[in-house]
């Protein structure tokens, strides 16, 4: 693959995060839901290096789960919908203003971690069949076990 | 849908309500399906519309107008227009290799070469032309060939080759080629043969080259110029036949009228095209006098059901054999059967010659046909310039131009045609440098880019509007200079003059989480002395943030060139980029490929065993680079650390063609073997590669080293460039290939063996410590204060007084090398990455799938996916040794 064009304007997130959460009490819980039954443990919080993706296979599907410098953990689907291919936990973790966000390894679009919202086409369109945004799905970690609800 | 014999195809055609069918695959073809879809996606009341496309060709549309560029990209796939995920579309059908032979008009059917027949609502014909073959006796002769196709040049470039190579003979005689037809396409197939390294002869039936464009005083620069390349030129030459050679029967005389002869091994032939009109001739369809399908100015053809695009159409009366009018068309006729009423704008017939080093263009009434017009000519016969402005009888408007031998004030004028100029014309046919044209404010309305029509107030809306801040965001944003790149610098410049009024500065800072530079921060880093991403961003980047995928691997990168241990160790691992990470290249499916170290391409015959069969054990798909190494395709991530434990137990070590450091040292095989050669070139190209592997720096960096001036490594083409002299070796630097090939420029002569090692370690270091992120040498080079001389006072006569540290730097980056991946496989810590997925580390991705090309396995497309093809079962499980 070339290296294209990675020079690019910063997007200025017009902060439209609808995520924001009230949940305030527990520093684990990620995403804002009250816990339903349908999560599944995945792994341990140890197994995922901080600030660094990794895939995993929930219930057959891919998902790409990401440490925080914070310690919470979010879950985005593995599939890059810009090249069709499953690899999007192998992208570079960051923030854009507040919101943390991972890039696409493949052509370096970058997503919101809170919602899968793409926030930085560069240019290209999603591959056909697939819309720009990723399905965000639902973490919780309980007693140092990464718990995953498919979204 | 109409009625008649129910196409055959996806089940999305079945239930689409109109069927289109657009005949032709080329160019303006491409254009119309993607401006087509644009307009159905900007209409959702539409309805529901399927494509279906033939194309004769067996590949994607590609960009015919740089043709040319195929000779030294040699990968079609380069030349692949616009997004091609387009062709994945549900709505889009492309049959390629599969020409239309017939079209009935009262069934609206067309029938394809299979005998397959498709029923149609729209028509659309886009079959443009055919490289026109003159009667001349002979023209059949092996070795004579026309340029149109990408297997034209193919098989030109194939032909060449074998010329030069069966000869055998031991004789050192170039090929000898010859090209029919002086005009655009003849020059550029002139280029070809000299860039195949054959000797070229264009001859010219008129009285000067590009009769069709620029005037007798232009063709007289314009000869002198193209005499400069090495090429021959013999005008006023009518060819009366081509005669065979006896023994062989292949081209081996061209014959003149006036007598002359002149013996050639290839033969061009490029003078002119025709319409390719016989389908719809042969349904009866309104043909113009010399050919083409007849259309209105909505392109619509005497069937109302039935239209005309490009090269084919004969619009306002004729036929015209340039893309923009043919885009222009498209564009027209995508409206059109939306229910719109666009006409064809008139055709732009401004041209630029693409040939390296000859500056040739020409827009509007060239030849001063306007009644009334005036010619303001600059001629320097010296220095090879000929320009001429064709003004308006009150020396005002703007009607024409010929540029020849400097052709910038093109860019600038060629939109203002039409529009009366500022101040005193002749100012813009100056040289540079004495006094400059006036500066040009552009009207909103002028074209910039005519290949993608966009105009100027685009442009600056996309700063204005758009928050474009730079050109690549601006190109991304309105597609200008996306297709022929000849706008570009017009784009730049009217990005930059409105980012200035808009008071941004256009910043050095490398993103939203640093303000400074990649030299900057370079500097703060080693003089602060830190050495985690953390402490770098929590000292000098914008306080509370974690920075994103532009500031990390550009800390991942310094953090590297300053010696602070294997990439992926702790926190640094964090921050690599996609490819550092795992340490090999992703490729298209997510999967990886392989490259071990080859040093200056030397490889023993044990050594392609163990690669021979390491690659067959793991089922990967092989390909020798351009780098003289060989490249493992289809390597699962969980795969890499097994690929690479047998590798490095048989001595083969990271080539680090993942990273942005040095790549290959690429060598000739110097005066060991070659009977030219001077010096020993392959013990040159190992020693340097040896020595600056795993060097990271702001882009990848490639040397050569050739063994004689002839140059057989390349080494111009490469950042560090090395060719043996007699009393040593020249250096030259800031060359590569790629979007934007470059030379490289002498730095040094005649070095000693010690003295060239140690000019490209302050090379290499200065560079290493100064450029820009993702800066490779070439424009490095342009930056540095003084420019190439600039460089040669730091480098040579340490006028900074910073060689000694320079030196240091480099001797503490060869004495701490060590192999990455024996690291990795030494550390179950940092093994622990390569797992597929954290619950189930040793599954496979089930989505890969493949198909069996040529004896090897790539990736299945989309297509092939769908419709089951004959796809390898995903991943193959692979024998252990």
């Amino acid at each position: 693959m070339s290296a294209t064009p990675i020079e690019r304007t910063l997007v200025t997130t017009t902060s439209t995060t609808t995520a924001s959460s009230p949940t305030a009490s527990s520093p684990t819980t990620t995403t804002p839901m009250t816990s339903t039954p349908m999560t599944v443990p995945v792994c341990a919080l140890a197994d995922l290096a901080p600030e660094r993706g990794a895939a995993a296979l929930v219930d057959g599907v891919q998902v790409a789960l990401f440490r925080l410098a914070d310690g919470t953990v979010r879950a985005v689907q593995q599939l890059d919908p810009y090249s069709g291919a499953n690899v999007m936990s192998r992208g570079i973790v960051g923030t854009r203003g507040d919101v943390p966000t991972v890039a696409g390894p493949m052509y370096k679009q970058v997503f919101s971690l809170l919602t899968g919202e793409c926030l930085d086409p560069v240019g290209y369109s999603p591959r056909p069949g697939h819309g720009p945004d990723l399905v965000a799905h639902r973490v919780e970690v309980r007693d140092g076990v990464v718990h995953v609800g498919l979204a | 849908m109409s009625t008649g014999p129910l196409p055959e195809g996806t089940p999305s055609q079945l239930v689409a309500a109109h069927e289109l069918v657009v005949v032709g695959g080329g160019m303006v073809a491409q254009r119309l399906v993607e401006a087509f879809l644009a307009r159905l996606d900007a209409a959702p009341g539409a309805g529901a519309w399927h494509v279906t496309v033939f194309a004769e060709e067996p590949r994607l549309p590609y960009d015919r107008v740089a043709l040319t560029s195929y000779f030294s990209a040699r990968d079609p796939e380069e030349l692949v227009l616009g997004d091609a995920s387009m062709w994945d579309d549900p709505r889009v059908t492309l049959h390629r290799d599969c020409k239309v032979d017939a079209v009935d008009r009262d069934a609206r059917t067309v029938t394809d070469r299979l005998g397959r027949v498709h029923a149609y609502d729209e028509l659309v014909l886009a079959t443009g032309s055919y490289a026109f073959m003159p009667p001349i006796p002979g023209h059949d002769l092996p070795g004579v060939f026309v340029y149109r196709t990408v297997d034209d040049v193919a098989a030109l470039r194939g032909w060449v080759e074998q010329v030069r190579s069966s000869r055998g003979d031991g004789v050192d005689r170039p090929v000898r080629g010859a090209v029919i037809g002086g005009g655009l396409l003849g020059l550029e197939a002139a280029g070809a043969l000299k860039a195949l390294g054959a000797q070229a002869t264009v001859i010219e039936f008129g009285t000067h080259l590009m009769g069709a464009q620029i005037d007798l005083g232009g063709g007289q620069a314009l000869k002198r110029l193209i005499n400069e390349l090495g090429i021959a030129v013999r005008p006023g030459s009518a060819t009366e036949k081509m005669v065979a050679d006896r023994r062989s029967g292949r081209v081996s005389r061209l014959q003149f009228g006036d007598g002359g002869k002149l013996g050639v091994d290839v033969v061009v032939v490029a003078t002119g095209v025709r319409p390719r009109d016989e389908v719809a001739r042969d349904a009866g369809l309104e043909i113009g006098e010399r050919g083409g399908v007849v259309v209105d100015l909505g392109c619509r053809t005497s069937d109302p059901h039935v239209f005309a695009v490009g090269e084919v159409a004969c619009i306002e009366g004729r036929c015209i054999g340039l893309v923009a009018p043919g885009y222009a068309m498209a564009e027209v006729v995508a409206d059109r059967l939306l229910g719109g009423d666009a006409t064809f704008p008139g055709a732009d017939t401004a041209t630029k010659l693409k040939l390296q080093g000859v500056d040739v263009a020409s827009f509007g009434d060239a030849f001063a046909r306007t009644e009334g017009a005036m010619e303001l000519v600059w001629a320097d016969p010296v220095a090879g310039v000929y320009k001429k402005l064709v003004l308006s009888d009150d020396a005002r408007t703007l009607l024409g131009g010929v540029f020849v031998g400097d052709a910038t004030p093109y860019a600038s004028l060629r939109p203002m045609l039409g529009s009366a100029l500022p101040g005193d014309p002749g100012a813009f046919l100056l040289p540079e440098g004495t006094g400059g044209a006036p500066t040009l404010e552009l009207p909103d309305d002028a074209a910039v880019c005519s290949c993608n029509n966009v105009s100027a107030g685009t442009i600056r809306a996309a700063v204005t509007d758009h928050d474009c801040t730079d050109v690549a965001s601006v190109k991304a944003c309105t597609r200008a200079g996306t297709s022929c790149g000849s706008c570009l610098p017009l784009v730049k410049k009217i990005t930059t003059t409105e980012l200035e009024r808009a008071g941004i500065e256009v910043s050095n800072a490398l993103c939203e989480h640093f303000e400074m530079s990649r030299a900057q921060l370079f500097d703060a880093v080693r003089v602060a002395d830190l050495h985690t991403f953390s402490e770098i961003i929590g000292r000098f980047g914008v306080e509370g943030t974690r920075g994103c995928d532009i500031c990390k691997p550009t800390v991942a990168s310094i953090l590297a060139s300053q010696g602070n241990g294997h990439i992926l160790a702790g926190e640094q691992a964090a921050l690599q980029d996609t490819n550092d990470h795992v340490m090999a290249n992703m490729q298209k499916d997510g999967t990886y490929s392989v490259v071990p170290r080859i040093p200056g391409g030397e490889i023993t015959p044990d050594g392609l065993l163990v690669i021979g069969q390491v690659a067959k054990d793991f089922g990967l798909y092989t390909k020798i680079t351009g780098g003289q190494r060989i490249d493992m395709f289809g390597a699962r991530i969980e795969q890499l650390p097994d690929i690479w434990r047998r590798l490095v137990e048989h001595g083969f070590e990271s080539g680090h063609a993942y990273g942005k450091s040095l790549r290959t040292v690429k060598s000739c095989v110097g005066s060991t073997w070659c009977r030219y050669g001077v010096q020993d070139s392959v013990g040159m190209a190992v020693e340097l590669e040896l020595r600056y592997r795993g060097l990271r720096s702001p882009h990848k960096i490639k040397l050569g080293v050739s063994g004689c001036a002839r140059e057989c490594a390349e080494a111009r083409g490469k950042d560090v460039g090395v060719i043996a002299t007699d009393k040593g070796w020249n250096m030259y630097v800031g060359g590569n290939g790629g979007f934007t090939p470059r030379h490289a420029q002498l730095f040094a002569e005649d070095l000693t063996s010690a003295e060239l090692l140690r000019t490209i370690d302050r090379f290499l270091m200065y560079y290493v410590r100064t450029a820009d992120r993702l800066q490779r040498t070439a424009p490095w080079v342009d930056d540095v204060e003084g420019g190439l001389d600039g460089l040669r006072a730091v480098i040579l006569e340490d006028s900074l007084g910073i060689c000694a540290d320079l030196d240091a730097a480099m001797a503490s980056h060869v004495d701490a090398y060590e192999d990455e991946w024996r690291a990795v496989l030494e550390d179950p810590d940092k093994l622990r990455r390569f797992g597929s997925f954290v619950n189930a580390p040793t599954v496979a991705d089930p989505d890969l799938a493949y198909v069996a090309e040529r004896g090897q396995r790539r990736p299945a497309t989309p297509e092939e996916r769908a419709a089951d093809a004959p796809v390898i079962a995903g991943p193959r499980l692979e024998v252990r040794a």
